[in-house]
This record gives structure tokens, C-alpha cells and sequence, in this order.
């Protein structure tokens, strides 16, 4: 009798703890998706004040000046935009230049260690350092073709902003690159080189009408890498408060205005129209970022 | 016979593409060559014991040294660690274990993936209004939150990984002999996977080690010694930051040496991560 009851008992324990590590698993599950909808409240709610005072004319208005309280973020939006397509532009051709280097040329050997090697500590400098770095060798190397073409020689502006971001998204958009044409069924390539195709014509006609889609999502999530950088970019654009006219002109991009002004910020609605370009920024990205796992997603079944 | 399709034309098409690639590639490994020499040429000269073991000092007065960021960031880091680590781990467990069709699993699978790009700089502003801003301070373990949420998705994504390759028969084996599930997962799947786990762990840890943007409303830097965690802490990116965009020399290389500190960090933590791939990988 006395042994059954222990034996309940045990049983019972045993249960109890069998459901606490389920329970544990699924709410740290929970927990994520509960963090990430507080971090989209907390943004929507303290950006309030200024979505209230302002309105649409927040996405349209051109003057940012806290002490007129007057905020229109369309001069960051226009850098932002023109940075993170400019830097795309420079850097895609690197980076699909990796990726066949490394997924169809020479996927194995000493040559693509290193280079991957190389390419994974390129991605792990951090942005701030890449800034300072950039301080020292971009800005004199754009004030110089700023001065060939009779540009006001600043140094810092969109294009300088531009080809560093390109430098720091390369390592990530290669492997995305490589990834996606790493995936490509290889009895496909195999047929077309026994049919005497050389590999120009393989990876032309077979490799990149595979990766097409994955290749946009892969240039997708590094424009979301783009939009959101901060402290490279902050330190290299100049920091202007007007639409920039030109890629050699200074301005300022979403993130970087934050990093700027966050501090600073006194008054209720200039505090809560910075708060407003976060939540922008953030509902951006999200967007991107959704769109983009979901097409790599379908790449890997 | 058509030039295009003449076989010189095709051969000579396909070497040219062929060496445009690498040209490419060897563009690409340009600023990376470019950006270690500079720190290293810069940051070599900037480093010795002094700059290890003072604190930094006013414009004006040469030397001075950046002790106070070096330990700031340690302990910014390794709080955030303690953070990240069991939440990590535990939705790591939950991904590796659970029906991939499941609703809360795709939900929150995806969840992950978008706090993976969500931009450093709103990190900072969220944990500035739930940590900073209740509390009228700055503070290190704001800071330090701030990290955990940025650690957490490449420490859930290598633990889901990792423990996807431990064998199913470990498990079936486990449970033959009588052993309860929890018991399985805790004392039979997870520490044959830990390798793999810790690699994630110390990969978080370098990807933060830099990260600036965070901290800049959180920890927000401090030019003194401080070892509360609820007072605002200086940390080497923040000193970098802080010295580079000065227009001072002397401040100018502090952070070349601070440059150099971290990115030695970094490479130190990869590398280890590299080891520690090569000897414990899980491989059956």
C-alpha cells in the first residue's frame, strides 16, 4: 500500500515536471513574439504625441527644426533612400562576384578559405571602427574627386556614407548569394556541361535563372542592412538637415538623425517625432525583412 | 557559321567572365586589407602598459589610457550574457524540439528572424524608454539588455541547429531505458550539442562586442571607474565613437588603441569559435 502511493506520488512528480519544461519552452517562444509586439507598442504609443501634433505631413515636410517645432523627416527619408540603394548598387556586383567565386568557381581549397576567411572577418569589424576608419581614408579619397569636378570638396556626404555602407553589406549579401547558389540542384549544372556548355554559359543560362528570386531576397535583407546602420553612417554624411541634391551633397539618414538628436531631444514632440522615425524604421525593416526570410525559405524546400 | 556561337567566342567569353570574378573578389579583399593594416599601424603605437591600466585623460595633457571602457565593456557583456544565454538557449530547445507546422512555431520562428534585423539604433530607443527613462538614469545593465536582445537570435538560431543534428536514436535510446522526456532533453540531447551551443554563445558575444548604436542611450559612457551595473558605464565602442568624431589627436589615437582592443577581441572570439568547431562538432 505504502509502496504504491510512493510510487504515485513519484509518477506525479514526474508529470509536474514533464509539463514545467514544456510550459518553460513554449512561454520563452511566447516570450519572443510578446517582446517583439511590446517593442512595436512602445514605439506606436511614444511616437503619439507627434503623429498627433504633426500627422502626414511628418512623411512630407521637408523642415526639421525643434525650435519652431516643426518636423517633417521627408530630408532623412530621402537619404536614407539614397544611401542604402546607392551603397546596393556598388556592392552587388562584389558580392555576386563572391558568391560564384566561392559557390561555383571554387567552392573548396586553401584560395576560398582564406577568402571566406576573409570575408567573415570583414563582417565582423564593428561599424563604429569602419566609421573611423572610413574619417581617414574615404573622406580624403571623395574630397578629391570633389575638387576634380569643382564640387564643394566637404568630404563627407551621400556617396561617402555610400561606398563604406557598400563595403560593411558585401560580406553579408555574398553570403546570402552563396547560400541561394549552393542550392541549385547540381544535376541540373551537370546536364548543361555535358551538353558542352562552358561554365559561363551554365552559370548564365542554369544558375542565375534559379537563384533569381533568392538573389532578391538576398539584395531585400541587405537593403533592410542598409536602412538600418548607424554608426558608420552618422559619422560619414555630414549631418545636414536639407534634401540632399546630389550624391556628393551632405544629409542625414533615419538612423543617423536618431543617433544624433536622441539625446538632445527636450521638447514632448521633438522627443516623440525622433521616437516616430524608430518606429518607421522599424515597421521598414520588418516588412523587408518578412518578405525576404519567406523567399529564402521557399529556396531551401 | 554564327560568330556567336563560334566555340573561340564562347571560350573566350568564358575566361573573361572567369577573370572578372576574381577581379572582383580581389577588389573586395582590398578594404579589408586596407582597415586591419590602418588599426594595426595606428593602433600598435597607441598600445602599452600605461594606455592598459590608466584612465583617459583631459585634452592638453598627453597619455592617459582607457582602463575604464576595457572593464565597462566586460562587464556590459558578460551581463548581457547571463541575460541571453537560458532565454536563448530555451527557445532554441523549443525550435529544435517542436513541430516545425505548429503555429506558435512558425510565429515565433519568425518573430526571431525579425529581431535579427531589427536596426541597433531602435534597440537603443526601446530600452531607453522601458529602462532608462522609468528610472531617470543611465545605466551598464540597460546597456547590457540592450546587447541580450541583439545575442539573442544567433544564440537561438545555432542551439535550433546544433540540436537538429543530434541523432534521433540518442533520444530513442535515452527514452528506452526509462528516462523521462525532460530528463532526455536536459541531460542527453543538450550536452552533446553544448559545442555547438557555446559556438552561437561566443559568435552573439563577438557580433555585440562592437555594437555601438545601442548603448548610446543606454550605458551612455562614463569618463571614471565604475563598477555598478545601475550607473552609466564607458565601454570601447562608445570610446571610440566618443574620441573619433573629437577633433584631437591625442583622442584621436586612444581610439586607434581602443580600435585595436576590440578588434582584437573579435578575432580572438572567432577564432576560438573556429577551434572549438573544428574539435567538438557535433558529427555522427
Amino acid at each position: 500500500m505504502f509502496g504504491l502511493q510512493k510510487k504515485e506520488k513519484v509518477v506525479k512528480n514526474l508529470k509536474f515536471r514533464e509539463s514545467l519544461y514544456r510550459k518553460t519552452l513554449s512561454l520563452s517562444a511566447i516570450f519572443i513574439i510578446v517582446l517583439l509586439s511590446c517593442i512595436f507598442l512602445t514605439l506606436l504609443i511614444s511616437s503619439m504625441p507627434s503623429i498627433k501634433a504633426i500627422g502626414v505631413k511628418f512623411i512630407y515636410g521637408t523642415t526639421w527644426d525643434p525650435v519652431t517645432d516643426e518636423y517633417g523627416a521627408l530630408p532623412f527619408l530621402v537619404g536614407t533612400l539614397m544611401t542604402a540603394v546607392l551603397s546596393l548598387l556598388i556592392s552587388t556586383p562584389f558580392a555576386l562576384a563572391i558568391g560564384l567565386f566561392l559557390g561555383e568557381f571554387y567552392p573548396t581549397g586553401w584560395i576560398s578559405g582564406i577568402i571566406k576567411n576573409a570575408v567573415e572577418l570583414l563582417a565582423g569589424i564593428p561599424s563604429v571602427i569602419f566609421g573611423f576608419w572610413g574619417i581617414f581614408t574615404i573622406v580624403p579619397f571623395v574630397r578629391a574627386i570633389e575638387m576634380k569636378f569643382g564640387i564643394p570638396p566637404y568630404g563627407v556626404g551621400i556617396l561617402t556614407a555610400s561606398i563604406l555602407l557598400s563595403i560593411m553589406i558585401i560580406p553579408f549579401s555574398a553570403s546570402l548569394i552563396r547560400l541561394v547558389i549552393s542550392m541549385v540542384p547540381s544535376n541540373l549544372k551537370e546536364a548543361a556541361y555535358s551538353l558542352g556548355a562552358t561554365r559561363f554559359e551554365v552559370i548564365r543560362y542554369v544558375v542565375i535563372p534559379n537563384i533569381r528570386s533568392g538573389m532578391s531576397a538576398g539584395i531585400l535583407l541587405s537593403l533592410g542592412r542598409a536602412l538600418g546602420e548607424t554608426m558608420a553612417v552618422t559619422m560619414l554624411i555630414g549631418n545636414t538637415q536639407a534634401i540632399p541634391k546630389s550624391i556628393f551633397d551632405t544629409g542625414n539618414t533615419m538612423a543617423s538623425v536618431i543617433a544624433n538628436e536622441f539625446t538632445e531631444a527636450t521638447g514632448k514632440v521633438y522627443f516623440s517625432a525622433l521616437i516616430e522615425i524608430g518606429l518607421f524604421l522599424f515597421v521598414v525593416t520588418t516588412i523587408i525583412n518578412i518578405i525576404g526570410v519567406n523567399i529564402i525559405k521557399r529556396f531551401k524546400v | 557559321m554564327n560568330y556567336s556561337t563560334s566555340s573561340f567566342f564562347r571560350e573566350s567569353r568564358n575566361l573573361f567572365f572567369k577573370v572578372l570574378v576574381i577581379i572582383f573578389t580581389i577588389i573586395t579583399l582590398f578594404p579589408l586589407i586596407a582597415i586591419l593594416f590602418y588599426i594595426f599601424k595606428e593602433g600598435i603605437s597607441a598600445i602599452n602598459w600605461h594606455f592598459l591600466t590608466h584612465m583617459p585623460k583631459p585634452v592638453g595633457e598627453t597619455g592617459g589610457g582607457i582602463l575604464n571602457a576595457i572593464i565597462g565593456s566586460v562587464f556590459i557583456i558578460v551581463v548581457a550574457a547571463l541575460i541571453a544565454v537560458p532565454i536563448g538557449v530555451s527557445v532554441g530547445l523549443f525550435f529544435s524540439d517542436s513541430n516545425s507546422q505548429s503555429k506558435l512555431y512558425r510565429v515565433s520562428h519568425l518573430a526571431v528572424d525579425v529581431l535579427q534585423g531589427i536596426p541597433s539604433i531602435v534597440i537603443g530607443i526601446i530600452i531607453y524608454l522601458w529602462f532608462v527613462k522609468p528610472f531617470g538614469k543611465f545605466s551598464a545593465v540597460s546597456g547590457s539588455i540592450a546587447l541580450a536582445f541583439m545575442m539573442l537570435p544567433s544564440i537561438i538560431k545555432s542551439t535550433e541547429e546544433t540540436l537538429k543534428r543530434v541523432p534521433h536514436s540518442l533520444k530513442e535510446a535515452s527514452l528506452a531505458l526509462g528516462v523521462p522526456y525532460y530528463k532526455t532533453m536536459i541531460r542527453v540531447i543538450v550536452p552533446t550539442g553544448l559545442s555547438g551551443i557555446l559556438n552561437g554563445v561566443i559568435l552573439g558575444i563577438a557580433r555585440v562586442a562592437g555594437e555601438t548604436a545601442p548603448l548610446l542611450f543606454t550605458a551612455f559612457g562614463n569618463p571614471f571607474l565604475n563598477f555598478s551595473i545601475f550607473k552609466p558605464m564607458a565601454s570601447l565602442p562608445l570610446i571610440i565613437f566618443n574620441y573619433a568624431i573629437s577633433p584631437y589627436d591625442d583622442w584621436h589615437q586612444l581610439a586607434w588603441g581602443a580600435s585595436f582592443i576590440l578588434v582584437m577581441i573579435i578575432l580572438f572570439l572567432n577564432i576560438l569559435t573556429k577551434l572549438a568547431e573544428r574539435k567538438w562538432k557535433v558529427r555522427f
